[in-house]
């Protein structure tokens, strides 16, 4: 065969599909002047007291595997941060795993949960890796459309109207990459229920959840019947500024650990015990840090999305996360040829909302983890290309 | 805190146009807190933070420990203004412990800087000693690390 072995991939994986980001981002890659708002990453460095704990755990040699599920300090420290801020209480001994990323955490939760077959149920717009991971699962993704009518909260009636026999998982991930939507508290009861009527196991990934602006954030897990039937996933990335450090972890009933540790300790073994000794500083003494990285995401998200809206493209106020997701249906291009034509005309760089699944169709996603100079500059540019789609239609 | 004041901490530069912007606020309402602020003293003004080994004149930096002895009216302070209102005094401050005052002085040369000490401040009435230290090299400057080299070259310009 000439194929260079292309016939070797496995059928599930030939058939994923390329990220759109990776694709958008080669073209962006080509044009180093240009204003890029599509980072998903805080703009922030790690703060210099948790980069300084990992230097000095380096320093006396901490080089070594650890527990599979992660050092027991840590492991302690996330069972309290977690019972303080959410409200749900974990046993550090039996029902946290620290994992690389809460990536990583997404995937061993799916593989240990899955059989073939079994069917997901998750809100799209969504991150990219949500869809592939339950494909790489074998098993069978479900998506639940969320709207901007909603602000991308998810409509529990969507989601019961979704349902088919072999469901077995509900994944959330509030506050939402890339809409910025949140789901309150009202609603996610009804999910909780619903969870509960049809035996649903719930993944809800909370990465964002420190970046809430409005109101306070609602872990699905910590509602009445719930602590059972949910792995609650959380990381370091988004409020700590850690994201080259991958490190996450995730916290369920003792079984569900259990089997997602033995995915683990066969493919990963452990998280690097750096980043382990990093998060345990960060945990203890991160609360400040978090709280002023905050402050500015907020006075950027006001100035962003007010900018959007000046300029013509409705915009919702994401209430939480660090992205804005305008719609760009009044230009009357489709996603990728907004994006294309602002890169091409004014040197602006923001993600198709199509890279997050069909119902980012119409909308593209601005990351405001910029400063407020480059937030106004590119807002700027938007408004004139905006004006100049309109001339020309 | 006000607004405007919070932002001017979190060390951007911006013009009014752009706080106005950031803050959802009109650029005269900007220029009126300013002016608030600086009537009632909280915001006492502008200066360039300059990485002394870069910036093209060579200046002599020295923090100076003063003893000297209080009055029965007023304690420290008015010797201390007086003090502190000599040009080659940066900053001046209170302090507890082993001596009264901390001065920060800078001068041309070292010679300046002595001259200054032994001529001016030494001769103070009430100034009882002086302890002075020269600096020799600047690590941070107001907040502003000076041998850092860039954090982020090596992040993707997109990402998930």
């Amino acid at each position: 065969m000439s194929d260079n072995g292309q016939h070797f991939v496995a059928d599930h994986v030939a058939g994923l599909p390329r990220s759109g980001i990776r694709d958008f981002f080669s073209i962006v890659a080509a044009m180093p002047q240009a204003i890029s708002l599509g980072i998903g990453e805080p703009d922030f460095v790690t703060p210099w007291h948790i980069r300084e704990a990992a230097i000095f755990a380096l320093e006396k040699g901490k080089t070594s595997y650890t527990d599979n599920l992660g050092l027991i300090r840590l492991r302690r420290e996330i069972s309290s941060y977690v019972e303080n801020n959410f409200g749900i209480s974990y046993h550090p001994e039996t029902d946290v795993l620290v994992a690389v990323g809460v990536s990583e955490a997404l995937d061993i939760a799916l593989r240990a949960v899955l059989n073939p077959g079994d069917k997901v149920l998750y809100h799209e717009p969504c991150y990219v890796s949500y869809s592939p991971s339950i494909v790489l699962a074998h098993a069978q993704p479900i998506a639940v459309g969320t709207s901007a009518e909603d602000q991308f909260g998810i409509d529990p009636e969507r989601v019961e109207a979704a349902w088919e026999p072999g469901c077995k998982v509900l994944m959330l991930n509030f506050p939402t990459n890339p809409t910025g939507g949140v789901t309150e508290r009202a609603k996610l009861e009804r999910l909780a229920k619903f969870a509960i009527e049809k035996d649903l196991l719930v993944i809800s990934d909370e990465i964002y959840s420190e970046l809430t602006f409005e109101g306070e954030h609602t872990s699905i897990a910590s509602l009445p019947g719930m602590q059972e039937r949910t792995i609650f996933l959380h990381g370091f990335s988004k409020a700590f500024a850690m994201t080259g450090f991958r490190i996450g972890y995730a916290c369920g009933p003792k079984p569900l650990i259990e089997a997602m540790m033995k995915v683990h300790q066969y493919s990963m073994l452990c998280a690097p015990i750096l980043s382990q000794e990093a998060a345990i500083e960060a945990l203890k003494n991160g609360a400040p840090a978090v709280a002023k990285m905050k402050e500015q995401y907020h006075r950027r998200r006001d100035l962003i999305v007010r900018r959007f809206n000046e300029a013509g493209l409705d915009c919702h106020s994401p209430k939480g996360s660090f992205y804005a997701f305008p719609s760009i249906q009044s230009t009357g291009l489709d996603s990728l040829n907004f994006c294309k034509g602002l890169l091409d005309e004014e040197e602006v760089a923001v993600v198709p909302g199509t890279a997050f699944g069909p119902s980012g169709a119409g909308f593209a996603r601005a990351s405001f983890s910029t400063s407020y100079e480059r937030i106004i500059e590119a807002t700027d540019r938007v408004e004139r290309y905006v004006e100049k789609l309109s001339k020309r239609a | 805190m006000s607004s405007v004041l919070q932002l001017l901490l979190e060390g951007e530069h911006l013009n009014t146009a752009q706080m106005a912007q950031v803050l959802g606020m009109s650029e005269s309402e900007i220029e009126a807190e300013l002016t608030r602020l600086k009537a009632e003293e909280i915001f006492l003004g502008w200066r360039p933070v300059l990485n002394p080994d870069r910036a093209q004149e060579n200046v002599v930096r020295a923090v100076i420990e003063v003893k000297i002895s209080p009055e029965r009216d007023g304690g420290f302070d008015r010797l201390a203004t007086r003090i502190a209102r000599f040009d080659a005094v940066e900053s001046c401050f209170l302090m507890s412990g082993g001596y009264d005052l901390l001065v920060f002085a800078v001068g041309k040369d070292l010679r300046e800087v002595a001259s200054f000490v032994s001529e001016r401040l030494s001769t103070v009435e009430g100034v009882l000693s002086t302890a002075t230290h020269f600096m020799l090299r600047a690590y941070k400057e107001q907040g502003y690390l000076l041998l850092s080299p860039s954090e982020r070259e090596d992040k993707p310009a997109v990402s998930p």
